[in-house]
């Protein structure tokens, strides 16, 4: 842990988890979804339920799902932004067995029509996880630049993704392979080092047998450690 | 390497004859393969959010929760009209401490320290240090060096969040981070330093975190000035000479290990202490209904 995970994040209050942290996940979400969300239905599970409101972990989550960052002080009143910007929302209390505490699930649309659904939890400190994407498991965290492949369960696809990624220079620090069926689709989580140029992704986007790919810069400081 | 004890932090500044602060800073180039300028750049930007947040204050600002908002106000008019028990310079530090937790709790930006529930304790008693005595500014950001750094060993040796270990992990750590910062503005040696943290941490010991319906607003915002009040009094015995009788590694693992046998009902869950009374039951389900 670096000494500024311990001196800062600068944040909105009042809860590194409850607030930060769910800035994070509906920041983390609109990039997923690739485009400017117009409609958000999330479910509140745990502990963000039970408290989420007070601590404004709904009104976190829209801030994120507009582009804020969790040190924007249009955070309290991004309902009202909300409005402004044309996204249309709802929540619901939901109970997910096995999963932790602070978890929110988020079904977005986009202007342009794509749908994205993302379930991923508060860890603390304004660390996030997320665990599902599109109804597949995953676990990433977002904290370094992330690529998540959706592509077919073919030979060959993962290892042309990786040979792309070496010769454009770009370090893979974990590489995680997810698939709902053997042949099926499946998700391929990679955390590099350096951030992954624009022409790169669309390099791979080109590759035979990718469905979809979307990118997480590390746009946000690694939020720090600790409690609420 | 970062530092996994504090005793491991006052040698290097032994051998290498540097100040406690100087110790931090150059591991933490170590660390994370950063110059000194981009170091210090990114903790002078923590500093000034720290005044931003401080400055930005308004007593008329309510929490939702409505449970709080206007204490700040309340106590700097207290003080103004002089004559407090504990005088002006203590004063003004309850009233930051009183005017941060409440920031934090109006969802106002602040700086986690080491978390957003213990935001206040830190810029309670670096801020009126500050006004009082006109300190140049790199002192302050040495002492946000120093703040950190005992932080960081906390955190390895045991854990700083409520949720984990208490209240004593949250508001204790922010107040040994707080008493070290404050022997380091007045030049005291690393031992001095690290003393003062672990009477300050050593004082809090047992501390349990219980938030009223879970929210970080009571007792955290009046926690925060304990914290702070207990930091300007550890400080103050570390620089008179005093010392801590058990060394300040082995408090920390007196405090995880307090942490660790604490029940789940005194560990941020808002089931016990005095989240567990008539009156925070009443407040939960009037807010239930909201
Ligand atoms: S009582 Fe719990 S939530 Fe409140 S400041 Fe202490 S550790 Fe944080």
């Amino acid at each position: 842990m670096n000494i500024f995970d311990i001196l800062g994040p600068v944040m909105v209050g009042p809860s590194s988890s409850h607030t930060a942290g769910a800035v994070r996940i509906g920041y983390v979400t609109r990039t997923l979804l690739g485009e400017k969300p117009v409609k958000a239905d999330i479910a509140l599970s745990g502990s963000f339920a039970a408290t989420g409101s007070g601590h404004g972990t709904d009104r976190a989550l829209i801030a994120g799902l507009l582009g804020m960052k969790p040190d924007d002080i249009r955070i309290p009143d991004s309902f009202q932004e909300a409005e402004h910007e044309g996204l249309a929302f709802s929540f619901r209390n939901v109970r997910i067995p096995e999963a932790h505490p602070n978890t929110a699930l988020l079904k977005v649309e986009g202007e342009g029509g794509r749908k994205a659904e993302v379930q991923a939890s508060s860890l603390g400190g304004g660390r996030i996880m997320i665990n599902k994407l599109d109804g597949t498991e995953v676990h990433c965290s977002g904290a370094c630049p992330t690529l998540i492949i959706r592509n077919q369960d073919s030979p060959g696809v993962v290892s042309e993704v990786t040979s792309i990624l070496s010769w454009k220079r770009v370090n893979i620090a974990t590489l995680q392979l997810y698939r709902d069926r053997r042949g099926g689709s499946a998700v391929m989580v990679i955390e590099t080092d350096q951030p992954v140029q624009k022409e790169t992704v669309s390099m791979l986007e080109h590759l035979e047998g990718i469905e979809r790919i979307m990118y997480i810069r590390c746009g946000m400081t690694p939020a720090s450690i600790g409690g609420e | 390497m970062s530092y996994s004890s504090l005793e491991e932090i006052v040698q290097r500044c032994t051998r290498e004859q540097i100040p406690f602060w100087k110790a931090v800073l150059l591991s933490d180039m170590e660390d994370r393969d950063a110059g000194e300028k981009e170091s210090v750049a990114a903790m002078e930007q923590l500093w000034k959010a720290m005044q931003e947040a401080a400055a930005s204050y308004d007593e008329r600002r309510q929490s939702k929760s409505g449970l709080a908002g206007g204490m700040g106000g309340q106590m700097q008019m207290y003080l103004e009209k002089g004559g407090t028990l504990s005088g002006s310079f203590m004063s003004r530090v309850i009233a930051e401490a009183l005017k941060m937790g409440e920031s934090n709790a109006c969802m106002q930006r602040i700086v986690a320290a080491p978390t957003a529930g213990a935001c206040g304790v830190l810029p309670a008693v670096l801020i009126p240090l500050k006004e009082a005595e006109e300190i140049p500014a790199d002192r302050m950001i040495e002492a946000m060096y120093t703040a950190a750094g005992i932080g960081q060993v906390i955190a390895s040796r045991a854990f700083i969040a409520g949720a984990a270990g208490g209240c004593q992990a949250e508001i204790g750590s922010a107040s040994a981070m707080a008493a070290g910062a404050l022997v380091s503005v007045r030049g005291g040696s690393p031992e001095q330093i690290v003393h003062a943290a672990a009477m300050a941490l050593k004082n809090l010991l047992g501390l349990v975190c219980d938030p009223v319906a879970g929210l970080v607003e009571v007792p955290c915002i009046k926690r925060n000035v304990i914290g702070a009040v207990n930091a300007v009094s550890c400080a103050d015995m570390a620089l008179a000479g005093i010392t801590s009788r058990i060394p300040p590694d082995q408090v920390i693992d007196a405090m995880k290990e307090v942490g660790e046998s604490m029940h789940i009902s005194l560990k941020e869950t808002g089931e016990g202490g005095v989240a567990n009374t008539p009156e925070a039951e009443k407040i939960r389900k009037k807010l239930t209904m909201i």
